[in-house]
């Protein structure tokens, strides 16, 4: 276990490396002065200029700006942002909101998964796996902000059941409604793909010789079928967590969140491109972490891996 | 549910009256089982024997009611104890399974959960069946069954997960698994099939021993006559959903009645090697009576076809020598470091032309990276090889094609050896448009001529591999290589895959076209078996080195190496005495 | 055993049962049954889909799409770009089915002439990813060692990446001059990796197959193994995340747009509308409803397509059926 965690963690370094060049490079390798480039067509503020020529050090040559960029990362400091707010202290007061809304929407995104791929798998081409299918279906293919515009418009709107902004309060049930829209955005292809490792599961050697060991059905479905489906699920779930942050960051900002992802959203739609920079940074390091800690979790799923020499 | 039940009126521990089985498809409902018939009693051992198709694998399943996908019973019914199981609800077939009825399955690979320890399995299996309470209990009567299993330090092993098991161990877990509870009867199919030979003669001894013990009935089933007859008192020979013949093992051996099961003792490659053996004669004088029905499979006709030609080759050059030839693939072990693995150490041979010479070795013993290295498929570390008096190793270009003319390939698996979106046609002539050999007219022509040897209808050039079943595919693959008129043809565990009938007729089929083109075979094999009826010299392979070479007579009559015996003793049959 | 079967054939002994062969009949070992037309993976598939509502609707459906987007004045004679303030946000009227966006616009108009946009984009979108994978993806699966490590470790960077994030950043930059094919090669930069991932793992497995080994026994070249044996065996799955990932390129040119990092406002395009329309939305949904509902149904086709091409084409999907 011990070597797969280091061997995980080892590997994540070109990973880190290479995304931040990336990152860097898109913004930063175009001709002119990358600051007045960042700006656009606003006229920004010498005193921030000046913070800014110093955090990015653009008078150096090109490797050595990423370097320092990257220096400036692996200490924990992702700069200002166009207003000239340190993005650390940003990310203090959104993240925990952020955070939030991701963990109640992926618990709301299992539970519907795991529960209607498992119905779904169990009874293959039944009616429920067929009504199951049209909807996964149709929400893979419904534009995320589509969705949040529909959830606003019939449950807060003219049903009033949720309020359709949440605004400073992110108390739990005032999350709820964006939570929901942002699992039913990424929980299609986890259905999916319950119900396919459910079926493949099921019709498993090792569960006919559970059955032919005397089990009942009420044990072997939990035991055997669905603990063994939860792991490719699982891995899914890491590769799924780039939608998650894509439908975070348009579900927070039209639900006006105060999170991570409403920041974003706010500094997209503005044009604040130094904001824009730091935050993607942030989310993609952020879905790296992630994916680590899904890797984890999948060793601890998959006796097969925990156990490698 | 005890032997009282005064519903049991016939006394039998099992009785099958005309079940049918059958499986929904989008055609209807296919009958896969058509009226069986059968009576076991206790502490009985009956074998099932047929190839795939027959129907007894779902006759085992439907047994228990745990037949796979849309399989389901469709008459008839499965008396045990006096009570029909075809009828039983679901909580009650609960009750059967495991505690009355045990089962060991047949792949061990894929039988056990990988993600739950094997304490873990072992221990459901004892609390569903009631046989202990309590954890420390449960625990205890783990570690007996695992014992009882023939597990060293079974304390120890419980922590363990599947993966870490070899699959003899496996099974063994899987056997402690189905007698666990004590069942009255053991359905085992094909228990050891997926094993290594010597492996699947000590886990059947213990299996055997274990039943014996607790007078348990045993319902084995097997495509295996030899080892049918060799480990049941009775057997029930099954053709496409049917029982066509069913009685006293040594008498269905020695006085075979229905033609199918005729065919099956000709073809079966244990039970003719044992001929061979016990006939004490030397080939080309056994006298044998074959039913007519069976000409086309028997082994020992083939093996005399064999023999007959092997005169004209005395004393012929060599096609291939092999001097020293070694392998050492560098294999990671984590990190950065690698180890070195020696899959073929210091191998040497060499086979005269018009003969063949069988490398055998069980899984991992390097034969199949020795057939690579001829091939040229991979490139030795040291040594060399000499072909038709040329070395091979330093060839390229030209003179490496020139070669790869006179020696082609015939691999195992019959469904990845023919490329799926290439008809056969095409299939069979791609080495002569790889050599540029001919227009196409006259590539048509060849491969015509080619479908013609193999005995396949000339129409099926035009359809597709996943037509046609595993022998007609084998057939093509060596159409295929027989195409540039080869000298040497290099047949890695090209029959291994085959039903015992299928396997019978392609290696007839090899025998028949050695005499006609005068072919140099390599045949490269498991199955010791198969070596006596159609190889001339063996060599046995162990670990990646040679431990035993010489003719086939000698490696039989007289083996040295224990590990050669160990083999030999592994060919199932020894125990019985037939007529010839 | 089954002595006491009665009538089942003849029994030469007291317990040896022996069937009839009248009854069982054996048939001659392995006899080649051409009684069936031929077949091969992409004969079955065809002969599958031909029988799946699932794909016609869905092709119909393109087809259309397809002839909207290429002959919008076939379907409107209304200029999309003639608005008049006057009918901010009007109902329908004459001539005008779906009434008027808040700039007083025509809404079917400009959903008919917004569908060459999202098409235009997809479809490059995909050329790009598909041929940046397929490369990719056959040389490191095909060559493996180092070749494998350096292009899957790239793959892996880019793929780390949302690739609708790593849209915004590009766009951003490319503020000036933002049109149909910056917005597809922002899209494509990082999408490429999961058409390489499915083509490396089935080039990885073909290699394997022993009509490989056969084929490279006789003699046939590196090259001549990779294209006619490997490349094909291993361009099916290809083709369903092709499909598949056409829709979500529709998808992410409209969130894009939505955000206001895609094409510029006076183009015509569906997330531009939604886009507009949003603040609006509790006193006139429908503005924002139909453009969404043409999005919707466009990616849903593409998704339908390539649900019923993945069934057809791989025979694991067809048994999870």
């Amino acid at each position: 276990m011990a070597y797969y965690v280091i061997r995980r963690l080892l590997q994540a370094i070109p990973v880190l490396l290479g995304t931040t060049f990336l990152i860097y490079f898109m913004v930063f390798a175009m001709p002119g002065n990358p600051i007045l480039a960042l700006f656009g067509d606003r006229s920004p503020n010498p005193a921030l200029l000046e913070r800014l020529e110093a955090q990015y050090k653009f008078n150096e040559p090109f490797i050595v700006q990423y370097l320092n960029y990257l220096g400036n990362i692996v200490r924990g400091d992702f700069g200002i942002s166009f207003s000239g707010q340190s993005v650390n202290d940003i990310l203090a007061r959104t993240f925990p909101v952020t955070l939030k809304l991701a963990v109640i929407a992926i618990v709301i995104e299992m539970i519907i998964a795991l529960s209607v791929g498992l119905v779904s798998g169990l009874r293959k081409g039944g009616i429920f796996d067929a009504s199951a299918l049209i909807v996964s279906l149709l929400l893979i293919s419904v534009p995320i902000f589509v969705l949040c515009f529909v959830a606003q418009f019939f449950v807060a709107v003219q049903l009033g059941w949720a309020s359709p902004t949440v605004g400073a309060d992110t108390s739990l049930p005032r999350l709820f409604l964006p939570a929901i829209v942002l699992a039913l955005f990424v929980v299609a292809t986890a259905i999916r793909l319950t119900r396919s490792s459910v079926i493949e599961t099921a019709s498993a050697d090792f569960v006919r010789t559970a059955f032919s060991k005397g089990l009942s059905r009420r044990r072997v479905i939990p035991v055997h079928i669905l603990r063994n489906s939860l792991i490719p699920v699982t891995t899914q779930l890491g590769a799924d967590f780039g939608l998650l942050i894509v439908g975070a960051t348009v579900t927070e900002g039209i639900f006006n969140v105060p999170g991570v992802g409403n920041t974003l959203y706010q500094a997209i739609i503005r044009g604040e491109r130094p904001t824009v920079v730091s935050f993607v940074t942030v989310m993609v390091l952020f879905y790296l972490v992630v994916n680590i800690l899904i890797d984890l979790l999948y060793a601890v799923l998959d006796p097969r891996i925990r156990y490698v020499k | 549910m005890s032997a009282a039940n005064p519903a049991n009126t016939s006394g039998h521990l099992l009785e099958i009256k005309d079940l049918e089985v059958g499986f929904r498809t989008s055609r209807g409902e296919v009958k896969a089982l058509n009226g069986i018939n059968f009576t076991m009693d206790a502490g009985e051992t009956v074998a099932i024997v047929g190839e795939s198709g027959s129907g007894k694998s779902t006759t085992a399943a439907a047994i228990i009611n745990l037949l796979p996908g849309t399989g389901r019973i469709s008459g008839g019914s499965v008396l045990f104890e006096g009570r029909d199981l075809a009828k039983a609800t679901r909580s009650e077939m609960e009750e059967i399974r495991g505690k009355h009825i045990g089962y060991v399955p047949q792949d061990p690979m894929s039988n056990l959960n990988p993600v739950w320890s094997i304490g873990f399995q072992v221990e459901e299996t004892i609390k569903a069946n009631g046989l202990a309470s309590g954890r420390k209990e449960v625990r205890a009567k783990a570690i007996e069954v695992l014992q009882q299993a023939g597990l060293a330090d079974a304390e120890k092993r419980l922590r363990q997960f599947p993966h870490q098991f070899s699959g003899g161990m496996r099974q063994r877990v899987l056997i402690g698994i189905g007698l666990a509870a004590k069942p009255r009867l053991l359905i085992a199919d094909e228990p050891t099939s997926a094993l290594d030979v010597t492996v699947q003669r000590r886990i059947l001894d213990h299996l055997a021993s274990l039943t014996e013990t607790d007078r348990t009935a045993l319902l084995f089933i097997t495509h295996d006559l030899g080892l049918a007859a060799e480990r049941a008192e009775k057997l029930i020979v099954m053709y496409k959903g049917k029982i066509v013949e069913a009685g006293p093992s040594l008498e269905i051996l020695q006085n075979p009645a229905h033609p199918y099961t005729q065919r099956l003792i000709a073809a079966a490659p244990s039970l003719a090697s044992r001929r061979i053996q016990s006939a004490g004669v030397s080939l080309g004088g056994i006298e044998h009576d074959v039913a007519s029905s069976a000409e086309g499979v028997d082994l020992i006709a083939a093996a005399e076809t064999r023999v007959e030609q092997l005169g004209a080759a005395a004393g012929a050059r060599p096609a291939i020598e092999v001097d020293n030839l070694t392998k050492v693939f560098k294999i990671r072990t984590g990190g950065l470091r690698s180890e070195n693995f020696t899959a073929v150490d210091d191998v040497s041979f060499a086979i005269p032309k018009g003969t063949t010479m069988a490398l055998v070795g069980e899984s991992g013993s390097g034969k199949s990276t020795v057939a690579k290295l001829l091939l040229g498929l991979e490139q030795a570390t040291s040594g060399t090889i000499t072909i038709e008096g040329r070395r091979t190793e330093k060839l390229k270009g030209r003179e490496l094609l020139a070669l790869r003319r006179a020696m082609q390939p015939v691999f195992q698996d019959p469904y990845g050896s023919l490329d799926p979106l290439h008809n056969i046609g095409n299939t069979i002539a791609e080495p002569l448009r790889i050599h540029g050999v001919g227009d196409r007219a006259s590539r048509r022509d060849r491969v015509t001529e080619l479908l013609d040897q193999v005995s396949l209808p000339r129409v099926i050039a035009g359809r597709y591999p996943n037509e046609l079943s595993g022998g007609q595919r084998q057939r093509v693959a060596i159409a295929r290589a027989l195409a540039l008129k080869p000298d040497i043809v290099v047949l890695d565990e090209a029959v291994s895959a085959l039903d015992v009938l299928v396997q019978a007729q392609i290696l007839r089929l090899l025998a028949d076209l050695q005499a006609e083109l005068k072919l140099t075979y390599l045949f490269i094999t498991h199955d010791l078996a198969v070596v006596r009826v159609i190889a001339d010299n063996v060599a046995v392979m162990q670990r990646g080195k040679i431990v035993e070479a010489a003719t086939t007579d000698e490696v039989f009559d007289n083996p040295r190496e224990k590990y050669t015996r160990d083999l030999l003793d592994a060919i199932p049959g020894s125990g019985i005495k037939m007529g010839i | 055993m089954s002595s006491e079967t009665p009538g089942a054939g003849t029994t030469r002994s007291a317990n040896h049962y022996v069937a009839d062969v009248e009854e069982t009949p054996i048939a001659s070992i392995d006899a080649v049954d051409l009684d069936e037309k031929p077949s091969n993976l992409w004969i079955d598939a065809w002969r599958d889909l031909r029988h799946r509502p699932m794909f016609w609707i869905s092709s119909i459906l393109i087809l259309f799409i397809v002839f909207v987007a290429i002959f919008p004045t076939v379907f409107t004679q209304v200029d999309p770009r003639a608005c008049d303030l006057a009918f901010s946000n009007a109902g329908p009227a004459a001539g005008h089915p779906l009434g008027y966006t808040k700039q007083g616009c025509d809404i079917y108009s400009r959903i008919v002439h917004g569908a060459s946009t999202s098409l235009s984009v997809g479809i490059i979108v995909i050329l790009l990813t598909t041929i940046a994978g397929v490369v990719f993806g056959a040389l490191a699966g095909f060559f493996g060692g180092f070749v494998d490590t350096v292009l899957s470790r790239a793959g892996d960077i880019f793929f780390s990446i949302p690739y609708i994030l790593a849209a915004v950043v590009i766009m951003s930059v490319f503020s000036e001059n933002r049109n149909i094919l910056v917005i597809a090669l922002a899209i494509g930069a990082f999408a490429w990796p999961s058409t390489a991932r499915v083509l490396r793992s089935e080039v990885l497995r073909v290699k394997n197959a022993d009509f490989v080994m056969a084929a490279q026994a006789t003699g046939l070249s590196r090259m001549g193994i990779l294209f006619k044996h490997v490349l094909p065996n291993s361009i099916a799955p290809v083709i369903v995340v092709t499909t598949l990932s056409l829709g979500a390129a529709i998808t992410a040119e409209a969130t894009l747009s939505f955000l206001g990092v895609g094409l510029p406002g006076q183009t015509m395009s569906w997330g531009n509308d939604i886009s507009q329309a949003q603040r609006d939305l509790r006193t006139d949904p429908q503005v924002l409803i139909y453009p969404s509902i043409a999005l919707t149904t466009t990616v849903l086709s593409f998704i339908l397509l390539g649900e019923s091409l993945r069934d057809a084409l791989d025979p694991k999907a067809r048994a999870l059926r």
